[in-house]
């Protein structure tokens, strides 16, 4: 018998599982994919928001101010990447600044700091790459970004050296509602609960609606990126918003946190929940937004393009909290944009919420602390001796775009929650993600992943399932 | 601190031949950083034959070739450090230095007179080729493929698409049908080819593998791994034709859609780099902006036959045992005539793009690409009005380097030359 079970380990899952493990509570965290951040926390825009866009008074409002606040606590505690490098939304037609106004007002009202309106002139100062045609923008200083995969990394693997359990690969079939609690049936094994959280994104309704008198209903709507090559990474220093305009709701460009730019996402409603491809048309709107702000905006750059899901409930609002007519089933579903920056918020939330039903004691040994996997790429000559006297495998470069040892590598798979796939690695280090994107790094990788996990490569995956990377051995087809 | 008077970045068939010429010449103290556990750079991933026809008059496969440079780098005594990745290159006064990392020596900071860049280049990445769809496992640049099968003897799939026809791409059709893949097509997004003729015929035709010219992949499909791809025409300006599209079913897309020049490190040190060829711009002692500083192999300017990396690195090794020797004797560079090279009407680049004609010898070769194909052609040089250069060629193609050789004494016969312009001449 569990005390929590929570579906899903993205960013709000792991977030919900690491506020839980400061309590005395049994706790699973089931997660269809092999790995922690595989849905829509790992393809969004990296951003903390300020808190300006949200309706006052929603839970989106509410979650998202506090979690900025959260976040850059959380970023020393948890060492993980994160930036205050503040915001702002292009203005580009006099008459649409009564509602950049409005905007600032919604934002004082949700107690964002220190909003200012700029005008043309002071915006071009600070970000001389913007175009001509900017008449003001909105300054929010406590915009931010953030590692996106490192946050949930950090979580997850936080709840889990303070005993959460994950179970991977693991796709729940049916959930019942039992006489102290639910009743989850996945592939190979059931588990009974007193309490459970739906953090399962784009398909949290269909697991609150096996069990709650309210009916939710969650559409993806997809968000297509360019990802550009550090060279581009310093075209601006702010994250770089547009006011709504007829031509739709506007795209960001943006630094991130590991100095590249960012530029997207476009927003299309679409039915597969799995839809994560990324269309011609959907990339090229992407490009023509972005050189509304910036003519000039490098796209030549890209290294890669994406697209994610945002799980868009029909309310817009987050559903937080317990279930219409399910006693014990917590939901954190519609958890679109401010998801990410309003995660650590909506973890204390939940958990403070169950703990109080559980009447859970809070633990002592509570490990609040961790620490990243060392990063050789900036870590300064001497750390970096220092690192290789401890383990010489600090000096094997692996990845030469990201500069991404072997130590590194080896450190992620060998750490709690630790790396599987190729895509494992790549989240926790970097190894792959730069200019060449993996087409050096992958075979030695593999190679690494191999030798540590003592597997066949031909069992090696991308990211789980029937992601394989190799097929067979030379001839055997002949 | 160690101090060297030469360290030759990157140990394939550009640095060692830079490092054994320099040698040669008496630069004794010298060292190449390999990042790889062996010399021979990619070449030993180059398992088919046909290297070496120009530098050793036979059939080489990529590691034979390698290997003779091999030996004589070790029998020269020429020290090398393997596994060693570059970080920084920067410089004080003339001074370089080094900073390079491996497992036995931990971070190092080597001191040197002059540098050679032979750092190779990497392939065009899916991303920067900004292909629409999903983002399966299956999809992989041509050089990682050979790698695979080449060297970890594993398939990297069964049933295969090729991308872009540039060499690695025609030579990855062939191997990979060779050890038991079906492979349905190669498309390019161009009306010609990038890879060589012989390629063609060899990896193409002989094996009857369609080639589709003026074709691109326009969608992938696979959530996990590949499941098929869709490919469509593309009009004259490479977009895609609507209701042209195929849908091809396959376990895998291999790229071969260009290769790039590695210079972040020397972009990083304030090397001025080719808008066109991604590589330093250098002068005819094949030394960048920065003094002190040489380039040669794919680092420089992607080749087609690594004889001519041989060669030009060779000419690297050699004018920067130049540079030592200067330096050790006390000379210093005097301003003088330099020269540029323009290029133009459908030549796309030249290396060098800049003579010094006090340090140019009785000649100097230059090679250079075109931008389209043309037939029957003229190939010529002018120096203002004057034509110094008319060399007729049957065929032109972007895929094949092309070179001339300028002659010192049509450079120096007219005084204060700023600039010669290189063209292709149809025949009229």
């Amino acid at each position: 018998m569990y005390d929590v079970v929570i579906i899903g380990a993205g960013v709000t899952g792991s977030a919900v599982a690491r506020e839980l493990s400061r309590y005395q509570l049994k706790t699973v965290v089931l997660e269809k994919e092999e790995d922690v951040c595989c849905g829509t926390s790992k393809a969004n825009s990296a951003i903390v928001h300020a808190g300006f866009d949200a309706v006052p008074g929603s839970m989106k409002a509410k979650m998202n101010v506090r979690g900025n606040r959260l976040i850059q606590e959380l970023s020393e505690e948890l060492d993980f990447p994160y930036k205050q490098n503040g915001s702002l939304v292009l203005c580009f037609d006099e008459q649409d600044l009564p509602k950049l106004e409005a905007l600032k007002e919604k934002g004082e009202k949700n107690q964002v700091p220190g909003l200012r309106i700029l005008k043309g002139e002071e915006v071009r100062q600070m970000e001389p790459n913007l175009t001509e045609e900017v008449k003001a923008a909105l300054y929010a200083p406590t915009g931010g970004i953030v590692c996106p995969f490192k946050l949930t990394i950090a979580m997850a693997e936080n709840a889990s050296v303070n005993g959460v359990e994950f179970a991977f690969d693991t796709q729940v079939k049916t959930i019942e509602k039992t006489e102290n609690g639910y009743r989850i049936q996945t592939e190979d094994k059931v588990y009974e609960t007193r309490c459970m959280v739906n953090a399962a994104g784009v398909y949290a309704d269909q697991w609150n609606n096996l069990v709650s008198s309210r009916k939710l209903s969650i559409t993806p709507r997809k968000g297509e990126y360019y990802l550009l090559d550090k060279k581009a990474g310093d075209f601006v220093s702010h994250t770089i918003f547009q006011l709504p305009t007829k031509m739709g709701k506007g795209v960001l460009i943006t630094p991130t946190v590991h100095g590249n730019l960012l530029v997207g996402p476009t927003a299309d409603d679409i039915e597969d929940k799995e839809g994560v491809n990324t269309t011609r048309q959907g990339l090229d709107k992407a490009a023509a937004m972005a050189k509304l702000s910036a003519p000039a905006v490098p796209l030549s750059m890209v290294i890669t393009s994406f697209a994610g899901l945002r799980a868009t409930e029909k309310e817009e609002d987050f559903v937080l909290g317990e279930a219409e007519g399910a006693e014990g089933f917590f939901n954190a579903a519609g958890i679109e944009s401010p998801g990410l920056s309003s995660a650590p918020a909506i973890g204390e939330y939940l958990a403070g919420m169950i703990a109080e039903k559980l009447h859970a004691q809070k633990k002592e040994d509570f490990q609040s602390r961790r620490r990243d996997i060392p990063c050789v790429a900036e870590s300064t000559p001497e750390e970096i001796q220092a690192l290789i006297a401890q383990d010489p495998a600090y000096g094997n470069v692996i990845c030469r775009c990201e500069t991404v040892t072997e130590g590194e590598i080896l450190n992620a798979i060998r750490r709690p929650l630790g790396a599987r796939s190729l895509d494992g690695v790549k989240r926790r280090t970097r190894a792959g993600m730069g200019r060449c994107q993996a087409g050096f790094c992958s075979p030695r990788t593999m190679e690494i992943l191999a030798r540590e996990l003592k597997k066949d490569p031909l069992e090696l995956t991308k990211a789980g399932g029937d992601s394989r990377l190799l097929t067979g051995v030379m001839k055997e087809d002949l | 601190m160690r101090e060297y008077d030469l360290i030759i970045v990157g140990g394939g068939p550009a640095g060692l031949a830079a490092a054994i010429s320099a040698k040669k010449e008496g630069i004794d103290n010298l060292l190449i950083l390999e990042r790889d556990h062996e010399l021979g750079g990619i070449l030993n991933q180059c398992i088919h034959n046909g290297f070496g026809l120009h530098t050793f008059k036979e059939e080489l496969t990529g590691p034979e070739y390698a290997y003779r440079f091999i030996e004589e780098a070790e029998k020269l005594e020429i020290p090398y450090k393997l596994n060693t990745m570059v970080l920084d290159i920067s410089q004080e006064g003339r001074e370089k230095t080094i900073t390079a990392m491996n497992r036995e020596d931990g971070l190092m900071f080597l001191k040197t007179k002059a540098v050679v860049l032979a750092m190779g280049c990497r392939e065009r990445p899916r991303g920067a080729l900004n292909i629409p769809g999903y983002r399966p496992a299956g999809i992989y640049t041509a050089g990682t493929a050979q790698r695979l099968v080449n060297m970890e003897g594993y398939m990297p799939g069964k049933e295969v698409v090729i991308l872009g026809s540039g060499d690695i791409g025609l030579i990855m059709a062939r191997r990979m049908t060779l050890e038991g893949a079906k492979v349905k097509v190669v498309a390019e997004l161009l009306p010609y080819s990038g890879g060589l003729q012989r390629n063609i015929v060899q990896c193409l035709n002989d094996f009857d593998i369609p080639l589709k010219l003026s074709h691109t992949v326009v969608d992938i499909q696979g959530k996990e791994r590949v499941t098929g791809i869709t490919l469509a025409e593309v009009d004259e300006n490479r977009k895609p034709i609507p209701g042209t599209e195929e849908f091809y079913s396959c376990d895998t897309l291999l790229l071969s859609c260009g290769l790039i020049p590695e210079n972040e490190l020397s972009g990083k040190m304030g090397v001025e780099l080719s808008r066109v060829t991604s590589g330093p711009v250098v002068n005819e002692s094949l030394e960048t902006n920065v003094e002190g500083v040489f380039a040669c192999g794919n680092v420089l300017h992607v080749h087609d036959l690594v004889d001519y990396v041989s060669e030009e690195a060779a000419r690297a090794g050699s004018h920067a045992a130049e540079y030592i020797r200067n330096w050790n004797s006390g000379e210093s560079n005097e301003e003088e005539q330099t020269i540029r090279i323009q290029t133009e009407g459908g030549i796309r680049y030249s290396v060098p793009q800049i003579i010094r004609t006090g340090h140019m010898e009785d000649t100097l070769t230059v090679r250079f690409r075109v931008g389209a194909v043309y037939r029957d052609a003229y190939i010529s040089v002018y120096c203002g009005e004057k034509r110094i250069l008319h060399k007729k060629k049957k065929k032109l193609a972007p895929g094949e380097m092309e070179q001339v050789v300028l002659k010192k004494q049509d450079l120096t016969a007219e005084e204060g030359l700023d600039k010669i312009v290189m063209k292709v001449e149809e025949a009229s």
